[in-house]
């Protein structure tokens, strides 16, 4: 039923939800020695959702272990500025999502109320 | 540690936060040591160095930062010839803490830093959270 309220942007947010968290817990261990900074391949992450998969076994299939520019001794691969353009991107990204599902939900009041 | 519920964004953020914050603590009391003196090289202070580690959250994918322990370091203590302190030895000798006082600047200024990013990221997840509740209004 929501899937079809809110066609791909439901899912879209999902996925933007998820990256949030992951990206976040990148620069959180921006420090922490050995830890591999990770993301989610949106487009995998998508289709896999409009395909009907459940949303962890998505995030799953789409989790991907980041490549360093410059690896460093101690094991750790996040790159803050990296982490931090992407980050604000998917920021972004989430809002904008955000706004087409408002304005679908204002079409539906519209619709509804009959104006 | 043992958790109850799954890990949430701010979860995250806020435990890197007080992490963060043992790292800043021992650089301070690694600095305001330094330069302190005693009377043998096993009593001279020794910096401590925090270790992180990371905490994951399996259900949720988070991953958090955590102190797994705080370190001394071994590095030697100065030796200074001093007969007029009061805490000089039979040879006159002292022995000064052996702190790196321009690496526990820059290690101030890097916990400080991500700290800061650590608060950037709340207010952009808090802001985001906020305007999906409002959702519909």
């Amino acid at each position: 039923m929501a899937e079809s309220l809110f066609g791909i942007h439901g899912a879209a947010l999902e996925v933007r939800s998820h990256r949030l968290g992951l990206l976040s817990s990148n620069i959180a261990n921006a420090a922490t020695p050995g830890y591999k900074a990770r993301d989610v391949d949106f487009r995998t992450a998508l289709d896999a959702k409009l395909n009907g998969m459940g949303g962890d076994a998505a995030m799953a299939k789409a989790e991907k272990y980041r490549t360093p520019l410059m690896p460093s001794m101690d094991g750790n691969t996040v790159e803050l500025a990296t982490e931090q353009v992407a980050f604000s991107e998917n920021a972004v990204g989430y809002a904008t999502t955000l706004s087409f599902i408002q304005s679908r939900v204002e079409t539906l009041t519209r619709a509804l109320k009959g104006e | 540690m043992m958790m109850s519920s799954p890990m949430n964004i701010f979860d995250v953020a806020g435990r890197a936060m007080s992490a963060q914050l043992v790292r800043m603590n021992s650089s301070a009391s690694n600095l305001a040591n330094a330069g302190s003196i005693a009377g043998s090289a096993e009593a001279a202070y020794r910096p401590v160095k925090p270790v992180f580690r990371t905490e994951l959250d399996r259900s949720s994918g988070l991953a958090s930062v955590s102190v797994d322990r705080i370190t001394r370091s071994d590095a030697a203590a100065i030796r200074q010839h001093d007969p007029d302190h009061p805490l000089a030895d039979e040879n006159g000798d002292v022995w000064v803490a052996p702190v790196d006082e321009t690496q526990e600047m820059v290690e101030m200024m890097e916990s400080a830093r991500q700290y800061q990013n650590m608060i950037e990221v709340l207010q952009t997840a808090k802001s985001l959270m906020l305007d999906t509740m409002r959702l519909g209004k």
